[in-house]
This record gives structure tokens, C-alpha cells and sequence, in this order.
């Protein structure tokens, strides 16, 4: 078991995952390795690097702002399980 | 709002920006289009679809920052938050967590931002309200709720959203009026947004607390929603403030949570509470490099405008109006561009002014139409001022040719001449005319002689009544009291 105790029944809500007591129990032991060996990072020494957001040193990948084709309609909704009047329809949603 | 309470309120502002294109992907932007005819893998969050950044909108949030005097930070990045919903089907928002484009800043409210029924009472004249941040992310679907199914169109999806974050420093619903307007105006003035809250391109949500004003530390926080409009901010924060103060009068404890705003019914209803509050798990978007702002800025600063606050105190000096009127015309930016037009041909720029916000904003109004469909050309205001000003034309005729010019779109001249207004102001005609109108009236002249000022109104409005209005009033007066105290 690792130090850093990982919470996977709030992962799961989160994530929405339903998962089972028997299944709590293993991804608790093996999300808790992985936890392990990320903890190793944290004894490096690293007060001489340089903090960055990406692991690539390269910047500013842009585009100019033109417009592109977009899917036909048609195409856009072709895997939608459920469509009406052009939308994509989902189970109601309340927020 | 009682005197013994002290309310604070934050406000989030989300802001579309008006890009051609989206976001991350070449789909265009348009308000009104037929449900998902707009969309692509990108913005419709397909699996494998990968993102690219609109250098345009990040120039666009720059100068935002810019007009508030932001700190825009030399290094910022893109990252992911977390959450389900069905407007946004990759499940996560791509938006700025740690490194934000702008930081700090300010707002100024100036008198004419707050509401015209609170102008004379504002409590902080020229308070500047500190800004946090400003980020750039993506605008989500919208949602259509039926019975018992929702839809969603993925249009405005990845449209360019720059959230404005204000710090707790507004204490009024007037104030929260008045930095929504002043904010409109300079994004509407920068070009960066049409900031219309009934398009939805600019929404906002209140965070507001109250607590008595001995108590040092916030009251407890309420998020407020579904504010469309900046009256209805207003109308919203005054009734949750009298809400929040009765509540702990009568001894309630307030709790965290998030209202929604009803405008039908004036009241706030609870939508959730702090125990369903969100865990977004933000992480940097590893499929977007970071962003060096330092080599668009420079193309960023020259396009600063010249903020409204601004022009207002140059049409004070330049074209010699009062801080008022100036204010009024620098309010709206066609209005000033439309003033200034006309302003600059014209002898007497206060006459353009007079005509422009009494006689020309009242018959746009009544014609429903925009400053943008004003029939008439600025220079033919200008003329018209000059008519009358050169005494061509009498002030009550430049009613009627004003009417006529934005009836007809025409030029002043042209109408004065197929009307034959023209102001009579040939001395001999006009010394004829105040001949007869003394010979006429001999009462009036011996009143006048014994003293009686005011007699000369009397035949001056005979002369006027007799050339059928033509006459210049000035020239008659003089001629009248040349007559009347030589002969």
C-alpha cells in the first residue's frame, strides 16, 4: 500500500464510473503503485530546472483566423444514437 | 439597501470575442444559423481531433488587457477542467488555470455608466473597480430542454470566451450597473466584441454577500445566475441583498450556494448547493504548446482605441461641449464618430451637438432606427447648423428642413431652396414690412415710446407673422427700434 492513499471511490464518482467493491479494492492496490512511483519524482532534486508547462521547448504554434469548411449537418449527426431538428438529442440534462 | 449592512459582490464576465473563425478549429462563427451546421470534429470533441489556437484571439484578449491596464503575462498556457455535461462531449473545457494572458487591472466607472436614476446619487464618484484576471477559453453547446429529452447544437462551441473576473470591490447594484456598462463600452470601442447580452455574447454571474457593517470578515458567498440583461443585474443584486439582510435579521444562518434569477417573478431560487460544488482537476492541455505573448504585442499596441473616458474629455476641449453632452455622445461609439463627422465641417460644433442629442436622437428613436441608418449624412448637419447660423434660415425653419432631411436623406440647401424657406433678409424688404406693421399699430408704438420695452415683442411677432416666418428675426428687432427711436 502505498503512502499516498488513493481515493478511487472519489476518482470513480468523478470520472463516473460505477465500480464494484471487489474492483474498488484492486484499482485502490495498483492506482496506489502508480502513485508510488510517481513519488520517486519528488525526491529529485530539481531546484535547478527550469519549471515548464510542456515537454517540448517549442512555443506560439498558431493559426490566422479563417474560415474552414465545417461537416455537412448530416455528416456531424451520422453517429448520433438520437437526432431531431438538426440536434443531437441526450437523456434531459438539468442543471 | 440598509444603511447598517455592507454588501459585497465579485462578478464573472464572460465575453465572446468576434474572431471570423472558432476557437481551436476553422468553423465559422455565426449567431442565429441553423443547429449544427457550424461544426467540425474539433469543436464537436471527436476522439483524435486536435486543437489549434486562433492567434486573433489571443491578440484580442491581449488588448482587453491592454484597455484595463492588465499586466499581460510573457508566458501563458491552455488547460483542461474537467466535468460531464452534454455541451461538451470531450468532457473537459480547454481554458487557463495557473497562467492566465492577463492579470490584475481596472475598471473605471464613470457617472454616466450608472443607471440615469442613480446618477445624482452616485456614492464613489470616478471608483475604479480592480480586476483579477482575464482568460481566454472556449464557449461550450447550447442546450434546447424539451419534455423529456434535451438537444444540443454545437455552433457556438468552441467560440472564443474571454472570462473577466472582477475582485469583491463593488458594493451596490448600481455600481455592478455601471462597471457592466463601462465594461461593454470599451470592449464595443476596442472592436473585440459586439458584447450584446441578449445574443449571449457577453453573460455574466454576481457573487454577492452581505454582513453587518461591524463585522469585518465576508458574509457567506451566493453565486447568482441567469442574468440576461444589465438591468437585470441589477434588478437581481438588489433583491438578493434585501434577501441575504431579512434572512439574518430574522436570525437564518446563510449557507453557500448558487440562485438562479427569475426577472418574470424579480426572485432568486436555489439551484444548488456548496456540497454538489465542482472538482475540475485542471491539468495543462498537452495537445496546446504555451504561448509567448511578446511577439504579437507589439501589433496588439498599436491597435489600442481611444477609450470613451477619453474621447469625452477631448470633445470637452476640442469642440467646446459640456462634460455632459460630451458624455452622452462618446456613450455610444457610432454616435461619436457620427458627432465628429459633422462636428469637424461645421463653424459652431455646440450647434451640431445641441442638434445631434435633442433633435437627432429623438427622431432615431421614434423611427426605431440605429445611428447607423441615420438618414442623414453628418455633413449635411453640419450645413444645416450653418444655414442658421448665418442667418440663411430662422432656428424655427431649421425644425422643418431637420425633419425634412431625415425624411428624404436631402441636403439642407436643397430643401431650403424647393421650399423657398429662405430667411428674408433684405433690408429693404424687411424695412417695409416694419413700416406698415408701426403704421398699423400705433398703440404699440406709443406704448413703446412711454417706455413700455416689451411693446416691440408685440410688433416684432407681427413683422415675423406678416413675412409668413421668412424674416430674420434679428434684422427686424433691429430695424423696428431703428425706426422707432429715429423718426
Amino acid at each position: 500500500m502505498s503512502a499516498t492513499k488513493f481515493d478511487v471511490r472519489y476518482i470513480a464518482e468523478l470520472a463516473r464510473i460505477k465500480l464494484e467493491p471487489a474492483e474498488i479494492a484492486t484499482f485502490e492496490s495498483q492506482l496506489g503503485h502508480v502513485l508510488e512511483h510517481v513519488e520517486k519524482l519528488n525526491q529529485l532534486d530539481v531546484s535547478e530546472v527550469e519549471p515548464t508547462a510542456h515537454s517540448f521547448p517549442i512555443y506560439n504554434i498558431f493559426r490566422e483566423d479563417q474560415i474552414r469548411p465545417s461537416l455537412e449537418r448530416e455528416a456531424a449527426l451520422a453517429n448520433a444514437p438520437r437526432q431531431a431538428q438538426g440536434l443531437f438529442i441526450v437523456t434531459k440534462v438539468v442543471e | 439597501m440598509k444603511s447598517d449592512y455592507i454588501a459585497t459582490i465579485g462578478l464573472e464576465v464572460h465575453v465572446q470575442l468576434k474572431t471570423k473563425s472558432k476557437m481551436f478549429c476553422g468553423c465559422a462563427i455565426e449567431y442565429g444559423a441553423e443547429p449544427n451546421t457550424h461544426v467540425c470534429p474539433t469543436c464537436l470533441g471527436l476522439p483524435g481531433a486536435l486543437p489549434v489556437m486562433n492567434l486573433e484571439a489571443l491578440r484580442m484578449t491581449a488588448l482587453t488587457g491592454l484597455i484595463f491596464q492588465c499586466d499581460v503575462a510573457p508566458i501563458c498556457k491552455f488547460d483542461r477542467k474537467n466535468y460531464y455535461y452534454p455541451d461538451m462531449p470531450k468532457n473537459y473545457q480547454i481554458s487557463q488555470y495557473d497562467l492566465p494572458i492577463c492579470q490584475n487591472g481596472e475598471v473605471p466607472l464613470h457617472d454616466l455608466a450608472y443607471p440615469k436614476d442613480a446618477q445624482k446619487s452616485i456614492k464613489n464618484a470616478d471608483k475604479r473597480v480592480r480586476l483579477i484576471r482575464i482568460h481566454l477559453e472556449e464557449d461550450v453547446a447550447k442546450n434546447f430542454h424539451f419534455e423529456t429529452t434535451s438537444g444540443i447544437d454545437f455552433n457556438r462551441a468552441g467560440t472564443p470566451l474571454m472570462e473577466i473576473v472582477s475582485q469583491p470591490d463593488i458594493e451596490s447594484p448600481e455600481e455592478a450597473f455601471a462597471y457592466l456598462t463601462s465594461l461593454k463600452q470599451a470592449l464595443i470601442y476596442a472592436d473585440v466584441s459586439d458584447a450584446d447580452m441578449e445574443k449571449g455574447q457577453l453573460r455574466c454571474d454576481c457573487n454577492v454577500s452581505v454582513r453587518p457593517s461591524h463585522q469585518t470578515e465576508y458574509g457567506v458567498k451566493i453565486e447568482l445566475k441567469n442574468l440576461n440583461s444589465i438591468s437585470g443585474v441589477r434588478r437581481a443584486l438588489a433583491f438578493e441583498i434585501d434577501r441575504q439582510i431579512s434572512a439574518l435579521e430574522r436570525g437564518e444562518k446563510l449557507s453557500q450556494e448558487t440562485r438562479r434569477w427569475d426577472d418574470d417573478r424579480g426572485e432568486t431560487f436555489l439551484m444548488r448547493t456548496k456540497e454538489s460544488a465542482h472538482d475540475y482537476r485542471y491539468f495543462p492541455d498537452p495537445d496546446l504548446l504555451p504561448v509567448k505573448t511578446e511577439v504579437f504585442m507589439p501589433a496588439v499596441r498599436a491597435r489600442l482605441p481611444e477609450l470613451p473616458w477619453f474621447k469625452r474629455e477631448r470633445f470637452v476641449r476640442e469642440y467646446g461641449i459640456s462634460s455632459y453632452d460630451a458624455g452622452v455622445l462618446t456613450d455610444d461609439l457610432e454616435l461619436s464618430r457620427y458627432f465628429e463627422a459633422a462636428a469637424k465641417g461645421a463653424k459652431r460644433p455646440k450647434a451640431v451637438a445641441n442638434y445631434v442629442l435633442n433633435d437627432l436622437l429623438s427622431a432615431l428613436a421614434a423611427a426605431g432606427k440605429s445611428v447607423e441608418e441615420c438618414p442623414i449624412e453628418p455633413q449635411h448637419l453640419a450645413e444645416l447648423t450653418g444655414l442658421i447660423e448665418d442667418g440663411k434660415i430662422n432656428s424655427k425653419q431649421g425644425k422643418e428642413v431637420f425633419a425634412e432631411m431625415f425624411a428624404s436623406g436631402e441636403a439642407p440647401e436643397e430643401i431650403v431652396e424647393a421650399k423657398g424657406l429662405k430667411q428674408e433678409s433684405d433690408i429693404d424688404a424687411i424695412k417695409l414690412l416694419c413700416q406698415q406693421t408701426i403704421e398699423a399699430n400705433p398703440k404699440s408704438v406709443e406704448d413703446y415710446r412711454a417706455g413700455k420695452g416689451a411693446a416691440i415683442n408685440f410688433l416684432k411677432g407681427q413683422v415675423m407673422k406678416a413675412s409668413k416666418g421668412k424674416a430674420n428675426p434679428n434684422l427686424v428687432g433691429e430695424t423696428l427700434e431703428k425706426l422707432l427711436s429715429g423718426v
